[in-house]
């Protein structure tokens, strides 16, 4: 094992958690504010991707795909929030699971019917395509750089408006105790429809970025929402910070569980049963990682203790 | 908003037959993915497939087409409600392979024709063959065989291999080492799914491979090509055409360029049936056909054969019909190998670039009016 294969893969890892912060900032916090569980989040991560696979077909433009990204899962958050989020924030969970998957199927099919059942095409500017050599010798694509510092760019900015703007102060307050802030007199339902147009943006902007190297296709954001679940149940149902360290560390374990595993069961069996079992356990690498991390901190990393 | 239109053609064609087929008629079942993810592959099968009965012009064939949303118990459902109360005398259309070991094996039992137009899975080629199951594109293995093959030709000495951790994919593998007379420098199996293959191609970079090979069908080809052009590893890939097909090609864009993958069918191919096949495809439905489309027009191009030497209620006949596959292929020769899956010729192609569609050209003949490594294990 190799310095450079390791320090690619580290990066790999970190380069796969911004991006599942990005898609577990949102769902995070909607679940923090509103207590409702949004099944639906990955669908506007697609929605991010195809608006900017189209924009993208349309101008040539990265940027302003990107914008559109944002712009447009915004937009689809804004309207799904008003026209029947809205509706269940005083069900059950069982409710709202029912009424978001139900958004799932409706945004992908709807999707389908607009677009058609082929993969879009979504490609890197070439300003950003190719390898750069690090120090050390390490080769790595320049756009996965640019994901890691995006990533890291979005996470400070969340961390400044939460902490230090009036609408940070709002969101942390409604976390905190909703009818209170209702009684001073802030328009909940304001507040309610811009941290979930928020969360459906980070989503887009993710779809966008990742769509870019993967396939813009129907379906592509539900694989991402379990991983997106599975952080913030990791990192505290509720807490940004907790968001971003569980992110974090499900990139890192994915990708190294991945990698090393296979090669470490190789030094005791035989090498294609070692890839076999070895690709096997690094698939539920994350859940065993999950389940540790519940029976130390039952409510996750950075969760509200009981 | 094409593919509604499509649908509604299709629909209109179904209805059309239904209202001409009063006599005796031959009940078509055809279960395949036309939602989510893999749509597209089960939409060219249904393509192909209506376009050739809408050729023959001939009334009594008609087809019921359910959507089976790529789900093994959705497909176990529809075969038997097909079976039990639409009372069809032939099956078709499944795309997947672990829905097709779902479907196929109690479809046949019951006495009932399964006309395979994609999935190939070994134990059906094997162990688990029937009379009555007959497999109009390929068994899983021959396309890697065939990327196997090519590789020597290329001269390929140290091949890293890569694909899904299903059963597809280690068939895919077994097929691929089973010609390769090379070294392997080192095989991985990828999540069934997986879109981000960062790890992986790190592992390519530090293994001191001369070559790559790998079977990602779907979504998880383009993103695997998009990524591996992006690292600049540039070491040569070869693959089965399902990462290469007219549908995804145009998805992935310049990183195929050049790619040699390996497939039983393409557009080029020179007969007048192929000829005849890719002119009313683009005619009927606006775009360019994919192997998937052609193994859907072979595979109702057979049925019809068979229909027209003998009476579906007469099973024995019609069985015998169908093996001797008296059909005009759009692949130019073909003929069923003793468990009734393909002998046929595979090709490598490569990936070009028509004015602003990226598509195939045939290269050469990759193995020659091939068959498949399971004919001794099938007892029938």
């Amino acid at each position: 094992m190799s310095f450079v294969l390791l320090a690619e893969q580290v990066l790999n890892g970190l380069q796969l958690g911004v991006m599942l912060f990005l898609m577990s900032a949102g769902l995070t916090l909607i679940f923090g504010v509103m207590g409702l569980i949004n099944l639906a989040h990955g669908s506007l991560y697609m929605i991010g991707a195809f608006a900017a696979a189209s924009i993208a077909g349309l101008t040539g433009s990265f940027i302003l795909a990107l914008l559109a990204a944002l712009t447009g899962a915004a937009i689809a958050g804004g309207i799904v929030e008003m026209v029947v989020i809205r509706r269940l924030y005083r069900r059950d969970h069982l409710d709202q699971v029912l009424a978001t998957f139900a958004l799932i199927l409706i945004f992908s099919e709807g999707t389908r019917w607009v677009f058609g059942s082929f993969p879009l095409y979504l490609d890197i500017p070439t300003y950003l395509q190719g390898p750069v050599f690090l120090p050390g010798g390490i080769q790595y694509p320049l756009y996965r750089i640019t994901l890691i510092l995006i990533g890291l760019v979005v996470a400070f900015a969340l961390w400044l408006m939460i902490a230090k703007t009036r609408i940070g102060i709002q969101i942390r307050a409604g976390e905190n105790d909703r009818e209170m802030i209702a009684a001073l007199g802030i328009d909940i339902s304001k507040l309610y429809t811009i941290v979930f147009a928020l969360g459906a943006s980070l989503a887009g902007l993710a779809g966008a970025l990742v769509g870019a190297i993967q396939s813009v296709e129907v379906g592509m954001g539900e694989p991402v929402l379990i991983l997106a679940f599975v952080v913030i149940v990791i990192g505290g149902i509720g807490s940004i910070k907790g968001a971003m360290v569980g992110s974090i560390l499900v990139g890192l374990t994915d990708t190294l569980g991945g990698v090393f595993l296979p090669q470490i069961l190789q030094l005791f069996m035989d090498i294609s049963t070692a890839n076999n079992v070895g690709s096997s356990i690094a698939s539920m690498a994350i859940y065993i990682l999950m389940g540790g991390v519940l029976i130390w901190r039952p409510t996750g990393l950075y969760g509200s203790r009981p | 908003m094409k593919t509604l239109l499509n649908l509604s053609a299709s629909v209109l064609a179904v209805i059309g037959l239904t209202i001409g087929g009063a006599l005796a008629e031959t009940k078509v079942g055809m279960i395949t993915t036309l939602s989510g993810g893999g749509a597209g592959l089960g939409i060219d099968v249904r393509d192909g497939f209506m376009l050739a009965v809408k050729q023959s012009g001939r009334s009594d064939i008609k087809v019921v087409i359910e959507d089976d949303q790529r789900k093994p118990d959705v497909a176990v459902k529809l075969a038997d409600k097909m079976i039990q109360s639409e009372k069809v005398d032939v099956l078709t259309g499944i795309i997947w392979s672990n829905l097709a070991m779902a479907v196929v094996p109690s479809a046949t039992a019951q006495g009932k024709f399964y006309l395979s137009p994609n999935a190939g899975p070994s134990a059906l080629a094997g162990k688990g063959c029937h009379p009555n199951y007959f497999n109009v594109a390929w068994q899983n293995d021959n396309l890697h065989e065939a990327a196997g093959a090519y590789a020597n030709g290329a001269g390929f000495k140290k091949t890293y291999i890569l694909a899904p951790n299903y059963p597809a994919g280690k068939d895919a593998l077994t097929g691929f080492k089973r010609y390769f007379k090379g070294q392997i420098a080192g095989e991985i199996y990828t999540k069934l799914g997986q879109t981000d293959y960062a790890a992986e191609i790190a592992q390519i970079r530090a293994a001191g491979a001369d070559s790559v090979f790998f079977f990602l069908p779907g979504g998880m080809g383009i993103a695997f090509l998009k990524q591996y052009s992006g690292s600049g590893v540039g070491l040569p890939i070869v693959g089965p055409a399902f990462s290469f097909d007219q549908g995804i090609l145009q998805a992935v864009g310049e990183a195929a360029l050049g790619v040699v993958n390996t497939s039983q069918w393409n557009k080029d191919l020179d007969n007048p049936t192929n000829k005849a096949f890719v002119e009313s495809f683009q005619a009927e439905y606006g775009r360019l056909p994919s192997l998937y489309a052609s193994q859907g027009f072979d595979t109702a191009n057979l049925l019809i054969s068979a229909m027209a030497k003998a009476d579906v209620k007469d099973a024995d006949a019609f069985r015998a019909a169908l093996k001797a596959a008296d059909f005009n292929s759009t692949r130019g020769d073909f003929a069923f190998a003793s468990n009734n899956h393909p002998i046929q010729s595979i090709y490598a192609r490569e990936v070009i670039k028509e004015g602003d569609v990226y598509t195939n050209k045939t290269l050469s003949v990759a193995l020659a009016n091939h068959s498949n490594a399971y004919t001794a294990d099938c007892k029938m």
